[in-house]
């Protein structure tokens, strides 16, 4: 066995046995962070501590939530809402907090995209991050199956369909998704382990892997510059903390992020206390009715650009599109052939292309919501043909950038 | 270490590798069976439904392993427009209609093909119109507008008198199968 002295103080004892001592300097106080960056970089943290609040308060939900198709629908709206000690409490951070994490995550990737932090070294960051983001996207629609509503249902009934493929004509999936030929009993159930247990567990397994691949390329800069961590870090640590391009992560970055995260909780509990309803559609306060379709079946607006592009083409083609556009964003590191990493502002023609494709998501998501009807019909499918004309215009664009 | 004994370490590797791929396909296998729908779902499949007291243009919708089912009996007039009738996907409307004595019917499962939302009837227009993504379809239930690629699918149907047995193929379900008038469900 390993020879122990006594230890004079807990945290000796804990160190002699766990090396928390070392822990605390890889993971702290000596990862080293930028100093050029701005508060865009804390929006990572807001994520975290966002997934966190999502996972206490589900627990809670947890203790009452029914999985039971003649039950779901009123442990949430009759026993959560109106029986149980702040109830409404969680039912409202949850919701809330499903709808923010989204406009988190947008903002995040945008900010990556922006500052060309998807290249060179960095390309498994965001590889693991848009992995991320497909999980959340799961985790949100199993969620939404679980109130039991109208919009759960249909909405249930139309994504599952989309896995018969149109022509393919796979209804076989479809029942086999379900485990029914419609959304029933098996699906409420299944889509409920899915939420509460196997897509919270990837999730975590996830931002773990998502943290690690920061550690050896390092977070990005305002600036995109390339410089010796190692070199910086000694600068730090002998007292030149003024001339060092790098700070410790915790406590001196830390205490940054926690500024950002302060601002950010004081705009998620504003929502939560006084605009919660926006989180809530009011159709589903309709319990599910397998006979009757509501009149406008829409997603959440975070799924609406996409939606959007499923939306203006015939069946097959809009499959193609709908899957295209949910896995394009990952061919971003090998799409954007231009060695450059620095801000779009200083990288001509791909600054057009950001805030371009920045707008058409804009403008898919507002087209989303509206009824296919007429002029909006025709500015959905002119913005869906957008997204698509600027993936393929992305590697050209980029191949024929100034080297920097 | 000697390196005599490297030629067993890898032995019983592989050996271990293979049992335990095998066993991995085997759990495989047992996921997919259990995420299967149960046999109490599958046998569940079975409903008769009575069309002596249907009036003509009115929609009656019925249920069948949880899907909505449209029956719409036709009028002479509406029976003469379909003879003529060929909807987006080239299939004859006509086809499409159940005989029962000097009645046709039209019965079909009342989920849009496109995404599977419900389509609405409109008597005056004689036609049905998806709000999802603005699919319809004619008094038959053939497709006149896209996006949904096919007419309502119908249901495997036996005609028993003037009864209708869904889930049970019959021999007008089958020649609707056979010359494409429908997808099987
Ligand atoms: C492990 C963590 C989580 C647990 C235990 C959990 C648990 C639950 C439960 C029991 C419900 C049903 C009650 C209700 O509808 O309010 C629910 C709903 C929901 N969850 Fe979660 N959840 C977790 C994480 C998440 C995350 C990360 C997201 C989104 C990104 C999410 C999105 C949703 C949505 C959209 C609903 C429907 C809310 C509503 O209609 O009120 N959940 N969750
Ligand atoms: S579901 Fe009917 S048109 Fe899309």
């Amino acid at each position: 066995m390993a020879h122990f002295e006594k230890a004079n103080s807990i945290g000796e004892w804990l160190d002699q046995r766990l090396a928390v001592e070392t822990l605390k300097r890889v993971l702290q106080t000596e990862y080293w962070i930028p100093k050029n960056i701005n508060f865009l970089w804390a929006m990572g943290m807001v994520l975290a501590a966002t997934f966190g609040i999502l996972l206490i308060s589900g627990i809670f939900l947890l203790m009452y939530y029914q999985p039971n198709v003649n039950l779901a629908f009123d442990s949430v709206n009759y026993t959560i809402m109106s029986q149980v000690g702040y109830g409404w409490l969680w039912r409202h951070v949850h919701g809330v907090g499903a709808s923010v994490v989204f406009l988190i995550i947008y903002i995040h990737m945008f900010t990556g995209i922006y500052y060309g932090s998807y290249k060179k070294g960095r390309e498994l960051i965001w590889l693991s991050g848009m992995l991320l983001f497909v999980l959340f996207s799961a985790e949100a629609f199993s969620g939404y199956m679980l109130p039991w509503g109208q919009m759960s249902y249909w909405a249930g009934m139309v994504i599952t369909n989309l896995f018969s493929g149109g022509s393919l004509h796979a209804n076989g999936l479809v029942e086999w998704i379900r485990g029914d030929y419609v959304p029933g009993q098996a699906f409420l159930n299944r889509f409920f382990m899915l939420h509460v247990l196997l897509v919270p567990l990837a999730i975590i397994g996830v931002i773990v892997l998502h943290f690690g691949t920061l550690r050896i390329p390092h977070v990005n800069n305002q600036d995109g510059e390339e410089f010796d961590f190692a070199e910086a870090a000694e600068l730090y640590k002998a007292g030149n903390v003024k001339e060092s391009k790098v700070i410790p992560f915790s406590p001196v970055f830390l205490s940054k992020d926690v500024l950002v995260m302060g601002v950010y909780f004081l705009f998620f509990f504003y929502l939560v206390f006084y605009h919660f309803e926006f989180a809530m559609d009011p159709v589903n306060f309709d319990p599910a009715n397998g006979l009757k379709t509501p009149t406008h079946i829409y997603p959440e607006w975070y799924f609406l650009w996409s939606y959007e592009v499923l939306r203006p083409f015939s069946t097959n083609i809009g499959l193609i599109a709908f899957a295209t556009a949910q896995v394009i964003f990952f061919m971003l590191p090998f799409l954007d052939r231009s060695p450059n990493v620095a801000p779009a502002s200083r990288r001509g023609a791909f600054q057009i292309w950001f805030w371009l494709m920045l707008l058409d998501i804009l403008v898919l998501t507002f087209m989303g919501k509206l009824p296919p009807q007429g002029i909006w019909s025709t500015v959905g499918l002119v913005a869906a043909l957008t997204f698509f004309a600027l993936w393929i215009a992305l590697p050209i664009i980029t191949k024929f950038e100034k080297k920097l | 270490m000697a390196n005599n004994t490297k030629g067993r370490r890898d032995f019983m590797g592989m050996a271990l590798g293979g049992f335990t791929a095998l066993g991995g396909i085997g759990a495989l296998y047992a996921m997919k069976r259990t995420w299967d729908p149960l046999p109490s779902v599958k046998a569940a499949g079975f409903t008769t439904i009575d069309l002596k007291d249907v009036q003509d243009n009115v929609l009656v919708t019925e249920k069948w392993r949880g899907k909505p089912i449209f029956v719409l009996k036709q009028s002479k007039e509406m029976v003469a427009k379909a003879q003529n009738e060929i909807g987006k996907n080239g299939k004859k409307s006509i086809n499409r209609l159940i005989k029962i004595g000097d009645n046709y019917y039209m019965v079909a499962v009342g989920l849009c093909t496109h995404l599977g939302c419900i389509p609405g009837y409109n008597p005056e227009k004689e036609d049905f119109l998806c709000a999802c993504h603005g699919g319809m379809y004619d008094a038959t239930a053939n497709v006149t507008k896209a996006p949904p690629p096919r007419g309502l699918d119908i249901p495997p149907f036996k005609i028993d008198g003037t009864k209708l047995v869904l889930g049970e193929a019959g021999p007008e379900y089958k020649k609707m199968l056979a010359d494409g008038t429908t997808l099987a469900v």
